[in-house]
């Protein structure tokens, strides 16, 4: 929480409606999505009840465990859901383009789109990811056999899962922490985890505030939770009853009654943030996570061994490592795609906005051996300076240019120029800021960050447990309880 | 009468239990929570009367598996916690014995065996048992004795104490909800603390009961139990200190108006009679310190956030804390707007605050 975003929630209370903290969207959104709202059984370890899926508002497919502590029945679900889904994945995998990789040195193929799955909370990707866990690694021969798509969901929830804990994937994304980005309400952010309370603040209904809205979304016979709990009157009054009835008509009916409410708000979602435009770096990362949905297809294709339950030694780090970068690759883009996200940094020191007072566009540095183009220009401040000499500085108007500072007097910031001006002794025109610009200057940086070195998997050393065993499948995997 | 009966009114006083021992010390500075906790007044059927109902129902399918999975453990006189327990706390089996404190029906006289029979397994006495099931243990909060039950108390060999603590929360691949183990592990330090205390009276060394509990839950998506040692030393030490800041609830009784009551005044069929008026006014009398957070743990909570709208403690701790600790929006706002002048103590916070505002306002038209 940062303070700029906290007065906005006192303006929203103020204001009655949610206000914005972006200009832009952050996250990529999928022409055809596919919307996933699943509800589990109260109590019971992950057992799926039902489930609203589709891909389009007017066609939400209905799955329903009659009797949600029957195992087969359980793997029926499974099974369903994984027709849906993995077809929907594979859907996808059609056109490619040729991309370069490894800084040039070498080209690989990348599909074109990918599936995007939207649920509406947090406790949606959880779902996900325990769904995946309890499939992936399920036999599809012998004496505790399942459909063959089980273990593909598995490995396809789980991959997707995994992605959604990747800083600025758009491939599994919870509805509340989308519009949550977005969005300040006049609420708290435990009560912002209701989606129907949430989109109350943001879009309340003609003639309501934001908090009657929001308070209305509370009463759970109105808008019901959106999962995967459910609402535990609903279990005792109705789902019980419906269960013992044995009526599978009854209980789809109470189940869909359940889950079309959220139907309707996940699509309400949607089109809100279809209305904002799309960030200038959000296309980037959806090709990033294009390319690790093409990484994933040919992994599973070549037969590769479903994700394993534990990372080991070296896979944690390294995989630590991948999502801080990530973090601060992320971090970075939204800032340079947002003034409003970038003011957070100038509120705390870490940018500053301000007008070219003096440029010197010819500048030369003749101290080296060979003479080199270092402009000098004078920027006035807006923003109280919290950065010294020698620190290195980037506008998001200029990506491709550094600005280092030379020397910091009140309110005026001289920055020496490189990069982004070509390869000659003269500033080509307009490469260097002129009089009058307003720029904003960060030490953010969205630049190339080297990863880390880690041993390989067999040089895992003693203090990390040595070296692990290989993985081999077993029966125990296979026929691990599911009560 | 004493000032917490009058408090209550004529009726059966609610009971303090592990659970709400925990949700006390979560926010030790609600004054509204501590006295009514004290008085034993039932919140719940307050807050529906008052029109603020509570929402913590619970799943019949909850329940249904939580005691299918103590009733599986406990079969056969515990066979199979006992499995556990000599794998994580390495009993040797010939200590195994069990004794079932829960078929008791008086409190007093089971609270009176659970001491005997504790007291004696700390005394090292020759035949004493192994496994307490159910033992009722008592313990001071706020000036008043609470009876608690833990699930289990396991005695090991060389005598240590390790409170049991079962739960239907699925642990899989090593890992379990951390919101849940969390409320777990506090609830066990809160029968961890009493049996302590419970031994100290009797002249035991208190450190006989360990600190590590066993935590007892399915594993992964079977009904097969796993047991866990979870450490609650951080527990109990904040536990303890919030119980020493509750000995003043007299203090605070003392402050109220003396003819002061959340008596509902049900007429002979139950039906409060009240005014509902009447209660709001007194329960203003009674200082809450509403956070978020008290949506999950307090019955009031409803009641407390409508009367906490327009601070920024509503917004979350983090708001609050992002605003200067300025205690209201409107003031926060006029801050922002320059259109209040800040006290001493809040001029930095107001150009902090002025600062955003610009910059907001230079952003958003």
């Amino acid at each position: 929480m940062s303070a700029l975003t906290a007065l906005a929630r006192a303006s929203a209370v103020q204001a009655g409606v949610a206000q914005p903290i972006a200009t832009v969207r952050h996250v990529h959104l999928s022409s055809r999505p596919l919307v996933f709202i699943p509800l589990s059984l109260a109590g019971e370890a992950h057992a799926p009840l039902a489930a609203l899926v589709g891909s389009s508002v007017e066609s939400p497919q209905l799955l329903v465990v009659p009797q949600p502590r029957n195992r087969d029945q359980r793997f029926g679900f499974a099974a369903t859901l994984a027709e849906i889904l993995v077809s929907y994945v594979d859907s996808f995998c059609g056109e490619t383009e040729t991309v370069a990789v490894d800084r040039g040195r070498d080209v690989r193929e990348r599909y074109v789109d990918a599936p995007q799955i939207l649920v509406p909370n947090g406790g949606g990707i959880g779902f996900v990811r325990l769904f995946g866990r309890s499939t992936r690694f399920r036999r599809t021969t012998g004496e505790w056999a399942v459909d063959p798509a089980v273990p593909l969901l598995g490995r396809w929830l789980t991959f997707f899962a995994e992605r959604a804990e990747y800083p600025g994937s758009s491939m599994l994304v919870s509805m509340t922490g989308a519009l949550g980005m977005h969005w300040a309400t006049g609420q708290s952010s435990v009560e912002d985890a209701n989606l129907a309370a949430l989109l109350g603040w943001i879009a309340p209904p003609a003639g309501m505030t934001g908090a009657e809205a929001a308070l209305e979304a509370e009463d759970p016979l109105r808008w019901p939770p959106a999962g995967p709990a459910t609402d535990p009157t609903f279990d005792n009054e109705v789902l019980a009853p419906a269960i013992e009835s044995g009526s599978l008509s009854t209980l789809e009916k109470a189940l869909r009654d359940q889950l079309e409410p959220t139907w309707e708000l996940m699509w309400r979602g949607v089109s809100l943030l279809r209305a904002l435009p799309a960030g200038s770096r959000v296309e980037r990362r959806w090709a990033d996570d294009r390319g690790a949905f093409t990484g994933y297809v040919e992994y599973v294709a070549e037969g590769g061994f479903p994700q394993a339950k534990l990372d080991v030694a070296v896979a944690a780090a390294q995989r630590l490592a991948k999502l801080e970068r990530a973090q601060a690759l992320y971090d970075a883009q939204r800032a340079y795609d947002d003034p409003l996200v970038l003011a957070e940094y100038r509120l705390t020191g870490e940018a500053f906005a301000g007008s070219v007072v003096a440029s010197s566009p010819d500048r030369l540095d003749a101290s080296g051996k060979k003479r080199v183009l270092r402009p000098h220009i004078t920027v006035r401040s807006d923003d109280p300076v919290r950065l010294g000499p020698g620190v290195t500085v980037v506008s998001p108007a200029r990506p491709a240019q550094k600005g280092r500072i030379v020397s910091v007097s009140g309110s005026d910031v001289v920055l020496e120029l490189s990069g982004g001006m070509g390869r000659g002794l003269t500033a080509p025109p307009g490469s260097v800021p002129e009089v009058g610009e307003r720029l904003t200057y960060t030490t953010l940086t969205e630049s190339y960050q080297a990863p880390a070195a880690f041993p390989s998997r067999d040089e895992t050393p003693w203090t990390h447990g040595g070296p692990p065993a290989e993985y081999v499948p077993d029966n125990e995997d296979a026929a691990e309880e599911w009560s | 009468m004493t000032s917490l009966d009058r408090l209550r009114g004529d009726v059966q006083p609610k009971n303090h239990n592990a659970r709400t021992i925990a949700a006390l010390t979560a926010n030790p500075g609600c004054s509204r929570r501590a006295v009514m906790d004290a008085a034993g007044i039932d919140k719940s059927r307050l807050a529906s009367y008052i029109g603020f109902p509570a929402r913590f129902g619970q799943s019949q399918f909850a329940i249904t598996r939580g005691n299918a999975f103590e009733a599986q453990l406990k079969a056969n006189g515990c066979a199979e916690l006992l499995r556990l327990l000599r794998e994580a706390l390495k009993l040797p089996i010939e200590e195994a014995s069990y004794d079932d404190l829960e078929s008791l029906e008086q409190m007093d006289a089971r609270a009176a065996r659970s001491r005997q029979l504790l007291t004696r397994a700390a005394s090292g006495e020759e035949g004493a048992g192994t496994l307490f099931d159910h033992p009722l243990l008592r313990l001071e909060v706020g000036g008043r004795w609470v009876y608690l039950e833990p699930d289990l108390v396991a005695l090991r060999t060389g005598g240590k104490f390790y409170v049991v603590e079962i739960k239907s929360f699925a642990v899989i691949d090593g890992q379990a909800d951390g919101t849940k183990v969390s409320a777990a592990a506090t609830q066990s330090a809160v029968y961890v603390l009493a049996l302590r205390r419970l031994l100290a009276e009797a002249g035991h060394d208190p450190l006989l009961v360990s600190h590590d509990v066993v935590l007892v839950c399915p594993e992964n998506f079977s009904n097969r139990p796993v047991a866990t040692l979870v450490d609650v030393r951080k527990k109990l030490s904040v536990l303890e200190r919030q119980l020493s800041r509750m000995a003043r609830i007299d203090a605070i009784v003392e402050s109220l108006s003396p003819d002061l009551t959340f008596d509902l005044a049900p007429d002979s069929s139950g039906v409060p009679q009240r005014p509902a008026s009447e209660l709001v006014d007194g329960l203003g009398q009674v200082d809450a310190r509403y956070s978020p957070e008290c949506l999950a743990n307090c019955e009031l909570a409803f009641f407390c956030r409508h009367e906490a709208r327009g601070t920024t403690a509503s917004l979350g701790k983090s708001v609050r804390e992002e605003l200067g600790g300025v205690s209201s929006v409107e003031l926060a706002l006029s801050l922002a707007s320059g259109s209040a002048s800040p006290e001493p103590d809040q001029e930095e916070a107001a150009a902090m605050l002025r600062y955003a505002a610009k910059l907001r306002a230079e952003i958003v038209s």
